[in-house]
């Protein structure tokens, strides 16, 4: 009987991995492979007119000493500044969807009329198109035309109109408000599934007791929803720091709000500089690989699902 | 009298809140129908229904074209990644083998990636394949994070449906081939509907590599076209066309997502609060 079973066992897990290679052999062509070419084309000269024929420069593009002057990406002043505005724009919008998204989650967890209401209008961000958000609020942001100088000028805030994508700091904060815009929602949902697992008798013996409400949240809800937020928390850390539509739509290549994903495909595409766009592209990976890491070690993240 | 602070206070926060998620798409609906130049005037309110801006589009550009695309290549890359992704997910979600966890957390890794570090390598393979300039092109790149997303999904459902399912199945002597279309395929209708529906909206709404893999208007898809829309210089851009196209191509969106909202929060939170 052992035998039998054991015989079965294996069977299944042969007929397992078929049905794992097509995923794979895909997976294989479209992903890995790519990605070992990047790395490649990365430690040559290539250009994108010709891209067979080429030289290995080893890691030039990466940095290099000639003549007293480094070179090579690591010393592009403009990668640094991008390298700079990427982990600014990651850290202040995640910040705050995760505050927002869970104020929002709150909300929505309390019963009251309207609640399905609210929780349909959340989607609605979310389910807009990137490009059409960044179009629509460039419109709303117009200096001239805009929406939202006109009202703030009405209700008496700003005396005259504010060039929001124009002026460097303003740019980037514009950015980062329509990704707060657009992505709290993903957050809030994910917070108020997790909040909804929450057993209800954790409250009421809180109530019971007559703890504050916001000793309540930061003693229990919180350490409850842990595990769902910081799943939320990197998904969000990983879009952010690959930044690029919304970036490249709203307010172009400026230096104030270049990010690497721009960057990397601007060396790449519009200066065809093959070699140099992938060493830009490669260290964008191990930049996102070395965060990921971090984080993943610093709140442990459960995945799998393993440690429940 | 103390009730009622709190209830205040609710209706407020609710009524900011939705202010802000819909008034941007409300904006470009009132801008979509206005004219000439009266769209350079700040109105809160629809002032009159001019469909000028509706009609205009579809003469300036392909605009037709481009959305049959984005439909093709959204369902194409949707078919293929749920075909391939159903039989992985029973593999990897009912099969007990060695190193199953290392290829899970790999394939989460795929669908995380930053898409530009794979922009050159994926440059020379659609050259290669003469898919340059071509829908196929974008179908092959899509898959790159459509596919690990709907693995990922679909495992997690997978994983949770109970053991007896398949035991009696195994003991009248069913093969994995059976157990997934006759077995498990129907019971995962839902999450198949999630599933799909989340990587649509993914492909649909995908940007840089239909920018960077396209090059004439006839092969672009949606958002591209919505993206490139330009008028003679930068301060003359044609807000009302581009409010226009913009509501059209969110309109299905945004109907499909209330319609299917349920089923695609769960697909949404599958694999991040599941576990």
């Amino acid at each position: 009987m052992a035998q039998a079973h054991t015989e079965a066992t294996r069977e299944r897990i042969r007929s397992a991995w078929i049905f794992l290679a097509p995923m794979l052999i895909v997976l294989a062509l479209v992903a890995a492979w790519p990605l070992a070419r990047t790395l490649h084309f990365s430690l040559t000269n290539a250009t994108l007119v010709d891209m067979n024929h080429y030289s290995l420069v080893g890691l030039d593009n990466y940095l290099a000493l000639d003549d007293g002057r480094w070179y090579g990406v690591l010393s592009d002043p403009e990668w640094l500044k991008a390298l700079g505005n990427t982990l600014v724009f990651a850290i202040t919008s995640v910040t705050l969807e995760t505050v927002l998204g869970v104020l929002i989650a709150l909300l929505l967890n309390m019963s009251f009329r309207g609640r399905g209401l609210m929780r349909a209008a959340l989607l609605v961000p979310w389910a807009i198109p990137t490009v059409v958000s960044a179009r629509m609020w460039s419109w709303m942001l117009n200096d001239q035309f805009g929406v939202i100088n006109d009202a703030l000028m009405k209700l008496g805030l700003i005396a005259a109109p504010v060039a929001w994508l124009a002026e460097p700091h303003l740019a980037m904060a514009s950015v980062v408000l329509v990704d707060v815009w657009k992505t709290t929602p993903f957050v809030a949902l994910l917070a108020l599934a997790a909040l909804q697992m929450v057993p209800r008798d954790c409250y009421e013996a809180a109530r019971v007791d007559g703890v504050h409400p916001v000793r309540v949240f930061f003693q229990v809800t919180l350490p409850l929803i842990r595990p769902a937020l910081a799943v939320a928390v990197i998904f969000r850390l990983l879009d952010a720091m690959r930044m690029f539509d919304l970036v490249y739509i709203m307010t172009g290549a400026t230096d104030a709000t270049l990010t690497l994903s721009v960057f990397a495909r601007r060396e790449l595409v519009d200066f065809q500089d093959v070699g140099y766009g992938s060493a830009a592209s490669t260290l964008l990976f191990f930049v996102i690989a070395l965060i990921t890491a971090l984080y993943v070690t610093a709140v442990r993240l459960d995945l799998d699902g393993k440690r429940r | 009298m103390k009730r009622l602070a709190p209830r205040i206070a609710l209706a407020l926060a609710c009524g900011v809140l939705l202010i802000f998620l819909l008034f941007p798409l409300y904006y470009a609906v009132v801008t979509s129908l206005k004219s000439g130049s009266e769209i350079f005037q700040a109105d809160y309110w629809p002032a009159r229904l001019d469909l000028g801006n509706y009609v205009a589009i579809w003469k300036e550009q392909p605009f037709a074209r481009n959305i049959l695309n984005s439909v093709v290549v959204s369902v194409t890359v949707v078919g293929i990644s749920l075909t391939l992704g159903v039989t992985a997910a029973f593999a990897l979600g009912r099969v007990r083998f060695a190193g199953r966890s290392a290829l899970l957390y790999t394939i989460l890794a795929v669908s995380m990636f930053p898409q530009v570090a794979v922009l050159s390598g994926l440059v020379e393979v659609i050259r290669v394949l003469g898919l340059y300039n071509n829908l196929g092109g974008l179908i092959v790149s899509y898959l790159i994070f459509t596919l690990p997303f709907t693995v990922w999904v679909l495992t997690t459902f997978m994983r949770d449906l109970p053991v007896e399912i398949e035991e009696a199945a195994i003991m009248d002597g069913a093969s994995p081939l059976v157990l997934v279309t006759r077995i498990f395929l129907p019971l995962l209708g839902p999450a198949l509907a999630a599933t799909g529906l989340l990587a649509f909206i993914a492909a649909w709404n995908e940007f840089l590599f239909a920018l960077t893999f396209t090059l004439s208007n006839e092969q672009r898809t949606v958002p591209v076209a919505i993206a490139l829309i330009t008028g003679a210089s930068e301060h003359e851009l044609p807000w009302g066309n581009i409010m226009a196209a913009s509501v059209i191509v969110t309109a299905p969106l945004v109907a499909l997502v209330l319609i299917f909202q349920r089923r695609l929060v769960a697909g949404l939170t599958a694999g991040a609060v599941k576990g």
